[in-house]
């Protein structure tokens, strides 16, 4: 087996190893339940699962504190259990019922916690990067010393407006992080095949925004790269890129015909450089915890994610009255509560 | 208890699938990743994985079976302890209850607001501001930048952003002042970057601040309106009425003069097409000034399309403190008994004119200014058409799909019993802005084509 470079990371408590390793287990496993939901005719439409990423967003959230805000893509489930919605809420809205977080109308790709400060779930792709630096722009205006995470992937990171979106960040020293989520295939398009440069890291260079390239299938690199972005951020000196090399183990969506990588290419991403193995590994050889520590940590999210499938089928749909509500708004939102 | 294995759905629209070979055989043991099979669609070929992890007991659908349909067991997996004694009946048939919860057929859609007894219909037409209120003379633009200082001083977290907004002071002088007032904080020149900067006012919006964007025309939001109608228009709807975006998106539209066919587009019906956005296009002073305030306080997406040839022009302004007009309510700017003429924005320059020349001739006409397009004062218009019998409606844009359109179909729902005539629609014409002066006079819509549509509708 190969070395796992964080194993030599010393300043990490057992508690916290074992947070990382639950909270990625519980996006793991949940979306292996959304899969088969799906499979079941549950879910329906578009339904993007993270399986493989889960030390990206876990890794940045434990850089993140009270407050801060985050924005990302389609492939968002992740995101919103890492932040602490509630899986219950989410797999409702994937399954399209009341219990849903929007009620069902907005589905797997368009989900919004105001209370856990997630602005979305963004179906077109790229279009959540000016919005998350606009969060940052408030932020700034509103004097609150808060810090935005505007999430895209690789495919994501040739659009144009994400090059509006450094170049005004940088110009008006905005508090957002740029977390390019390289998962290294743009639905079926390799990024050789997609983007110039292999750095996408770099692409800051020229707008004098700092970047850094992060090993995503590492937890704990993620997170300590989070914590220098957070504090760059926070510090007042504008946006910071991270671009967290990971990877998909899933197709893009449902159908999926994965003739664009090798079997091979994804066994052994999964068998060498799994991020929830990697920990495990970690808590077992470190004797942090034991396989019957990790056994109950198991079984807690098999609980949790059965109990969320079990909701999520057992809320009604939402009322008909459902479909002419929401459409304006009768006064000012609350959006910065 | 054993788990049936259940044929996938796996894509939006698979009913069924043929299952082309299994990678596991019975006895094996598999846990949650595992490939268990190759199931093929019309659309690919696909891996099937293992989500609980066990020992296969039965593969009950053999390799190379076609037209197996979605959710039939294929294959029961024993927990640990379990053995294939354990398998009882298996039953063949879909657990189809459960499964199906979500796939019903949807029951008729909500009745969309109906219409009905048009006898009832009420004009709201009504005045804006008390009989004898103090007037001064007042152009659209200065009306504008009133608008925005008033409501800039009450709300600090209103603020204008775009293109030459700032030190500039605005490219048609609409923002003439603030930056001096407000400071650059509150008064942002962005770089020209529409996309970036209407996408980053949306999340300002969502952050909690009250965005004012200004386009420098709205032919330069095109680059935008993807963030404007995905991201400011849909997510109040998308989050369930979690989040929404109260902004207002404004700046000059349509035709100037001689700035050819990428400068000079209407955009009323584009915007008006769309849920979740509210729109006001306004044509004097006083509107422009009580509308923008209205749209900055307003909790929703706001298009405000405004007209570089108005903005110079005066009209009279109400001297009062606080002046707002709300959406939803149609001006009647001038009686009348034998015709209604509708318009809004600069087409109303048309219809005034029109009226006044058709007055010379003994016809009279009612002209309406319906102010805001979304929502449209229906109520207005049909009292007036039900008074008058006949209807010509004027505009700028593109004649498919237009205002006058929507308005004609609506009238013929509601009011079919009280036409005299078919209603007709003058509107620019269906060619792309050409540069010529005397062609492009020609483009658009003209006085003397309301006057013809008038005198057709009234058979003189």
């Amino acid at each position: 087996m190969a070395t796992r470079k964080s194993a030599a990371k010393p300043n990490v408590s057992a508690d916290e190893l074992k947070k990382y390793y639950h909270d990625m287990l519980l996006i793991r496993r949940f979306e292996e339940k959304a899969g088969q939901l799906y499979g079941m005719g549950l879910i329906g439409g578009f339904c993007h699962l993270y399986i493989g990423q889960e030390a990206v967003v876990v890794g940045l959230e434990a850089a993140a504190e009270e407050g801060d805000k985050r924005v990302t893509s389609y492939r968002d489930h992740g995101h919103m259990l890492a932040c602490g919605m509630d899986p219950n809420g989410v797999m409702a809205e994937l399954t399209g019922r009341e219990g849903g977080y929007s009620k069902g109308k907005g589905g797997s790709m368009h989900m919004f916690s105001k209370e856990k400060h997630f602005y979305g779930g963004h179906g077109i792709v790229g279009a959540q990067v000016p919005i998350g630096t606009g969060l940052a722009f408030a932020d700034k205006y509103l004097e609150n010393d808060r810090v935005s995470f505007a999430y895209f992937g690789d495919g994501a990171a040739n659009q144009g407006q994400v090059y509006e979106s450094f170049n005004m960040a940088a110009i008006w020293k905005l508090p957002v992080i740029f977390v390019i989520e390289n998962n290294q295939y743009a639905m079926g398009t390799a990024q050789k095949r997609s983007t110039s440069s292999a750095e996408i890291y770099k692409r800051g260079e020229p707008f004098g925004i700092p970047g850094q390239l992060v090993d995503g299938m590492d937890v704990l690199a993620v997170k300590e790269a989070g914590e220098k972005a957070v504090a760059h951020c926070r510090s007042g000196e504008g946006p910071y890129i991270l671009e967290v090399k990971t990877y998909r183990y899933r197709g893009h969506s449902m159908s999926d015909p994965a003739k664009y990588r090798t079997r091979e290419e994804v066994q052994n991403m999964r068998e060498k450089h799994d991020p929830i193995e990697n920990i495990r590994q970690m808590l077992v050889d470190g004797k942090h915890a034991s396989e019957e520590d990790l056994k109950e940590i198991d079984k807690t999210i098999k609980d949790i994610v059965n109990k969320s499938a079990d909701f999520a089928k057992e809320s009604p749909e939402p009322a008909l009255e459902e479909l002419w509500t929401d459409i304006y708004a009768e006064e000012i939102p609350q959006n910065n509560a | 208890m054993p788990t049936e294995i259940l044929m996938p759905a796996l894509s939006p629209t698979m009913e069924e699938g043929t299952l082309a070979k299994w990678m596991v055989k019975e006895g094996d043991t598999v846990s949650s990743g595992d490939i268990l099979a190759e199931i093929e669609t019309d659309k690919a070929t696909m891996e099937f994985e293992a989500v609980d992890e066990g020992t296969i007991g039965k593969i009950l659908i053999a390799e190379g079976t076609e037209g197996v349909k979605v959710n039939t067991p294929i294959a029961v997996l024993l927990e640990e302890g379990e053995s294939a004694d354990d398998i009882g009946e298996i039953s063949a048939a879909p657990e189809a209850d459960k499964a199906d919860a979500g796939n019903e057929e949807a029951p008729a859609a909500a009745e969309a607001p109906a219409a009905s007894a048009p006898a009832e219909v009420k004009s709201k037409a009504s005045p804006d501001y008390p009989e004898g209120t103090e007037m001064r003379e007042q152009t659209v633009r200065e009306a504008l930048r009133d608008a925005m200082a008033e409501e800039m001083r009450a709300d600090t977290n209103v603020y204008v952003m775009g293109e030459e907004v700032a030190e500039y002071q605005g490219a048609y002088k609409v923002t003439q002042g603030l930056l001096d007032e407000f400071g650059p904080k509150r008064v942002v020149d962005t770089p020209i970057t529409e996309h970036g900067f209407a996408g980053l006012a949306v999340g300002a919006a969502f952050g909690g601040l009250k965005p004012i964007v200004e386009f420098m025309t709205f032919n330069f939001a095109m680059q935008a309106i993807d963030q404007i109608i995905n991201s400011a228009a849909k997510t109040l709807y998308m989050s369930g009425g979690q989040m929404g975006a109260p902004m207002v998106f404004r700046g000059p539209n349509g035709a100037a003069a001689r700035v050819g066919a990428q400068h000079s587009q209407d955009y009323a019906a584009w915007y008006a097409h769309i849920p979740g956005l509210k729109v006001v296009m306004p044509y004097s002073a006083a509107d422009a000034k009580g509308l923008l305030k209205q749209a900055i306080r307003d909790p929703n997406p706001v298009i405000f399309l405004e007209n570089e040839i108005l903005y110079g022009r005066s009209f009279e302004v109400p001297v009062l403190e606080d002046f707002t007009i709300p959406f939803g309510k149609a001006r009647i700017w001038r009686e009348g008994s034998d015709v209604t003429l509708v318009s809004f924005g600069i087409g109303m320059q048309y219809a005034l004119e029109a009226a006044d020349k058709l007055a010379d001739e003994g016809i009279s006409a009612e002209v309406i200014d319906l102010r805001t397009l979304r929502p449209i004062d229906y109520d207005t218009v049909l009292a007036s058409v039900m008074k008058t019998n006949r209807c010509v409606t004027v505009e700028e844009g593109f004649p498919v799909g237009s205002i006058g359109n929507h308005l004609s179909a609506t009238i013929m729902e509601r009011a079919f019993d009280y036409l005299d005539a078919p209603v007709i629609n003058c509107t620019g014409k269906d060619v792309p802005m050409p540069y010529a002066a005397n062609l492009e006079k020609h483009a658009l819509v003209t006085t003397d084509e309301v006057i013809a549509a008038v005198k057709k509708v009234t058979y003189r």
